[in-house]
């Protein structure tokens, strides 16, 4: 198989992965969930070019359920959310752009180390995508720490399920059945976010997740 | 029996996984809350029928679903507290009506989420696929999540979110895990379904790589170890309980811990199988040491009955993941009692601790007193109920913890006094906070108890006889499954 | 080689530099205004300003030092130079053993050295606010720009763009993240260096919003002119800069025949075309920023090429 073929798979889970990157200091709502749509296109990019690289057809069905669910109906659903709570002109501050950066970069070199010894009778190819996944997942876990708005930690988590998509398709032959559940899932874990979100903002008038702090039960009893 | 069985036009497998889906659309279609509750009843008692059929059915594996002696049990299990859970929420939730905290919409989306939860369940038990196992751990959290908001008090919301946002992270972790897993084993089985089936993976286990093995089980851990509760990944636990409708605390605490537990253990023989990946047991004994003591030492502080009960299961989790951690025949039998009795166990008590809630009407600690003068049948079901939890005899989690002490002693000393520790602090600190609920001086409202008992005393009696006498053939199977736990 | 052909086609180089930087700007504000709906100026505009310019009388403030006299010039040769030794349509010309990576950072540091002197010689608040503003971005820019050498350096073995235009025109490198994440990273310190939007308007004179524009308010007649083409210079410079490591095909890297010259010559216009009409098409579409956020903008830059070079680092493979 010609070289470049695994340099672009390559270079394309790397892209998701700078993608991620980038949700980590955009501090703007519309722009967090504009970063998160370019990141599933670029992984269901990535997926129908792996579908070509392994010649996996079924691949293509994932990378299209990863173009259209994440790429198109997830954010157009997300951007709609947003605007009927009001909350799309809201500037969300980020813990801090700066040290979340480093964190960010020192997830990527942890999972490189992490999986760099441990895969070495795997195929080199497949082992770097590996990293690239786990960075993903990590900085997903990232985002969810650092932001205190619910919509954008969803949109971490979600970031985080596309590292898992990536990790799986790094994995030859991962059975389609389960690949279609896992975004079966991850749609109904969008819905129970949807019917959340407008609860927190029914109860509390707000999503930043900070007010939910002073309900949590133990604090209660002090009231 | 087994012509019966054969008599049947669906394996009972499927039956314990059909009824749950059909009973779905059903129940969220129904809008009178009597009859669906009446349905919902009928539904478990199938299922739970179904399950019981299971037993007397040829064993079985595809590369999807599998029949062992390990999984039937907890199926049995499952499926039984899933249909005495039905039968108190069915009595449960029209208090919860008369004072307003649900709606009769709310209740059918209740009823038809009870369903899919306990379908869910039932999915990740017998799945062969390390995959499916997964969906079905997933979809069963999502299900409990939205029933813990259920109310939607600002308390409620809270906790579901922590739930949702702890519980999505440990899964996606587990996912990852499970993917590594998939990548070593279709190193050597070679890709598609197969490599995926749990039971092909155990047995090329000693041909894995173990280095990859070992960091899938860290992952596996991380995130299957959050739903068990393990300390430290247990931040969910005592809100998702405290804050959820009281049937929902009776099967997060009795069932979907032990599922997480189940799956948890069905890796833990894989990378157990292979010598060169990491010990397995040393990891599973440390993290069920530090849930057991540090749930101990948090039940001192406690203000909520139902937070109180909450973090009791995190220490049994713990005694149940030591156990396991242990391993060998003795230990694994005891873990196996350990997570049944704790199962019945747990969810009477939290069916006692809903009639109390209801009776005081309020969770808080301090202004629940005198059950025994007010509510006298409550009390000897509460104080039975906390008599068996904190492990006295002669109620079956005395004889597990007996059990995992007497050869945990021979094998590891210095671990085995902290675990007695531990044990015996959260007696100390059960009998203590709960003394006065049951024998203070009475005060407060005292409403009238229009429940059923029945679940309660029922869950209370096997647990009773369990701790006074085996069944041979229950003591055969466990020993069975205690062997194939290795 | 014999001299007599060497000695030419680098000064062929060095002076179509020179010359082509004015045009090269004229179609990027062409594009920006066509963009705008605007009909915009024509191509040639910017060598009529800096003609203009150059028959102009330079008005120096009373209290102006030496500093203030000498700045553009040096600022113009450091450029110059700079931007004559990347390899822009062959390599292995005759000064292009001393074109390193890392001498052309430094050429260009010291540029910005003298810019940001002369901004602060006069004394004005403007002069000095552009000048601090210029430190506080080089500050960032600049060492990602080195990580961003050593990224390449890393891949290709050296420091020398000659030899690395050779090695990776030839295809053997194929593509790799660590190469894409230096190329993002350079085009975020090129757009910060040129004060392009979002980090700075050329076209503008708003106070709070300046930078470059700010360092050399106070300068009129020929030594604005020169400024002025060190500027357009150093744009030119990005742009070759950016098609030689990335996209180094057409390049006559073997004999230097006559067809070879040729061809790498109009591929090397075309891209530096192409790059001009791509800049403003991405300049219409973003808003330009507060200085708050510079060190962000720039920042992601230096992590850029900072992962770059890590993920080198640990394996061959990226």
């Amino acid at each position: 198989m010609n070289p470049l073929w695994f340099d672009i798979a390559h270079l394309l889970a790397g892209g998701v992965l700078v993608l991620s990157l980038m949700l980590l200091y955009q501090d703007r709502i519309t722009a967090v969930i504009n970063v998160f749509a370019l990141q599933a296109v670029v992984l269901s990019l990535s997926v129908g070019w792996q579908a070509l690289v392994q010649s996996a057809p079924h691949l293509v069905a994932t990378a299209l359920i990863a173009l259209v669910a994440k790429g198109v109906i997830i954010p157009t659903a997300l951007h709609r959310i947003v605007r009927k709570l009001d909350i799309h002109r809201e500037v969300e501050r980020v813990v801090s752009g700066g040290p979340t950066m480093l964190a960010g970069l020192g997830l990527v070199a942890l999972s490189i180390l992490l999986v760099q010894p441990v895969v070495e009778t795997a195929d080199p190819v497949a082992r770097e995508d590996f990293a690239f996944a786990l960075a993903v997942v990590l900085l997903g876990l990232l985002v969810m720490i650092t932001r205190r708005n619910a919509v954008t930690q969803v949109i971490g988590f979600m970031s985080l399920e596309n590292g898992l998509i990536l990790a799986a398709t790094g994995a030859k032959g991962m059975p389609l059945v389960v690949e279609v559940s896992v975004a079966f899932s991850v749609l109904i874990a969008f819905i129970v976010f949807g019917v959340f979100v407008f609860r927190i903002r029914e109860r509390f008038d707000t999503v930043d997740v900070n007010v939910l702090e002073r309900y949590r039960g133990e604090r209660r009893e002090h009231l | 029996m087994q012509d019966l069985v054969a008599a049947l036009p669906l394996a009972p497998v499927t039956l314990v996984l059909l009824l749950p889906a059909l009973a779905v659309p059903v129940l969220a279609g129904l809008s009178n809350y009597r009859v669906s509750a009446g349905l919902n009843m009928l539904f478990s008692g199938l299922t739970f029928v179904a399950g019981l059929l299971m037993l007397a059915a040829p064993r079985s594996r595809s590369d999807f679903i599998i029949v062992d002696d390990f999984n039937i049990f907890l199926v049995v299990l499952t499926t039984f507290i899933g249909f005495s859970t039905s039968v108190y929420s069915a009595s449960y939730i029209g208090h919860e009506l008369e004072t307003g905290r649900l709606t009769p919409t709310f209740l059918r989306f209740y009823h038809a989420m009870y369903q899919a939860m306990m379908g869910a369940m039932n999915v990740a038990l017998v799945s062969n696929n390390i995959g499916l196992m997964w969906v079905g751990l997933e979809v069963a959290t999502l299900a409990t999540v939205m029933m813990v908001g259920i109310y939607r008090t600002p308390e409620a919301i809270e906790a579901a979110w922590k739930y949702f946002i702890l519980g999505s992270v440990g899964i996606g972790l587990a996912f990852f895990g499970t993917i590594l897993i998939y990548m070593v084993s279709s190193n050597v089985i070679g890709g598609g379904i197969p490599a995926m089936a749990w039971d092909e993976i155990v047995r090329h286990a000693d041909r894995l790589d173990p280095k990859l093995l070992s960091l899938a089980f860290v992952f596996l851990l991380v995130g299957y170890g959050t739903k068990v509760g393990l300390a430290p990944f247990h931040a969910w636990l005592p809100d998702a309980h405290a804050e959820g409708p009281t049937p929902i605390s009776a099967v997060l605490s009795g069932l979907l811990l032990n599922v997480a537990l189940y799956a948890l253990l069905r890796f833990k023989m894989v990378v157990a199988g292979n010598p060169a990946a990491i010990n397995v047991g040393a990891i599973l004994m440390t993290l069920g040491l530090i849930s057991l003591l540090f749930a101990a030492f948090m039940l001192y502080g406690r203000r909520d009955i139902k937070r109180l009960f909450a973090y009791s299961s995190i220490e049994h989790m713990g005694i149940a993941t030591f156990a396991f951690g242990l391993g060998g025949p003795l230990a694994n039998f005891a873990g196996l009692l350990h997570m049944t009795m704790h199962s019945l166990v747990k969810s009477a008590i939290f069916f006692a601790v809903g009639h109390v809630a209801q009776a005081k009407g309020t969770q808080r600690l301090a202004d629940i007193s005198g059950l025994s003068t007010t509510h006298p049948l409550l009390a000897v079901g509460f104080a039975l109920g906390v008599i068996a939890i904190v492990g006295l005899p002669p109620f079956g989690v005395f004889m597990s913890e007996f059990l995992l002490v007497s050869t945990a002693f021979a094998r590891q000393p210095i671990l085995t006094v902290l675990l007695v520790a531990g044990i015996i602090l959260a007696l100390g600190a059960l009998l203590l906070r709960l003394q006065q609920a049951i024998f203070g001086e009475p005060h407060g409202k005292a409403d009238p108890v229009k429940a059923s008992y029945l679940p309660l005393f029922v869950h209370l009696l096997l647990a009773l006889v369990a701790g006074l006498w085996l069944p041979d053939a229950l003591v055969r199977w466990f020993r069975s499954v205690a062997a194939l736990l290795g | 080689m014999a001299l007599t052909i060497d000695l030419p086609l680098q000064l062929l180089q060095i002076t179509f530099l020179l010359a082509i930087a004015p045009l090269i700007v004229g179609i990027t504000r062409k594009v920006r205004a066509r963009l705008l709906c605007r009909r915009g100026p024509p191509l040639v505009q910017p060598y009529l300003d800096i003609w203009k310019l150059m028959h102009k009388d330079a008005v120096v403030a009373d209290n102006a030092s030496w500093v203030y006299r000498r700045a553009p010039y040096m600022i113009f040769a450091a450029t110059w130079v700079a931007a004559g030794l990347i390899p822009t349509y062959a390599t292995g010309l005759l000064f292009s053993w001393s074109a390193d990576l890392i001498a052309v950072i430094a050429l260009l540091g010291t540029a910005r050295f003298a810019l940001a002197l002369a901004g602060m010689d006069v004394g004005t608040a403007f002069g000095g606010i552009g000048s601090s503003r210029e430190m506080m971005i080089a500050s960032l820019a600049e060492p990602a720009m080195l990580l961003i050498s050593f990224a390449v350096a890393l891949i290709a073995g050296t420091t020398q763009l000659s030899a690395i235009a050779s090695l990776f025109s030839t295809g053997d490198v194929g593509v790799r993240v660590s190469l894409g994440l230096a190329l993002l990273a350079l085009i975020v310190v090129g757009i910060a260096e040129n004060a392009r939007i979002p980090v700075d308007n050329p076209a503008t004179h708003l106070e709070l919003t300046m930078v470059h524009e700010a360092m050399i308010l106070e300068y009129s007649g020929r030594h604005l002119a020169v400024i002025e083409a060190a500027a357009q210079l150093k744009l030119v410079l990005y742009f070759s800069l950016i098609a030689c490591l990335f996209a180094p095909f057409g390049m006559a890297t073997g004999e230097k025949t006559a067809l070879a010259l040729v061809v790498g010559l109009v591929t090397f216009v075309l891209k530096l075309v192409v790059l001009a009409v791509l800049l403003p098409i991405a300049e219409t579409t973003v808003a330009k920023m507060r200085v708050f956020r510079y060190p962000a903008f720039v920042g992601s830059a230096f992590a850029a090429a900072a992962l770059a070079v890590f993920l080198r680092f640990v394996s061959r493979g990226f």
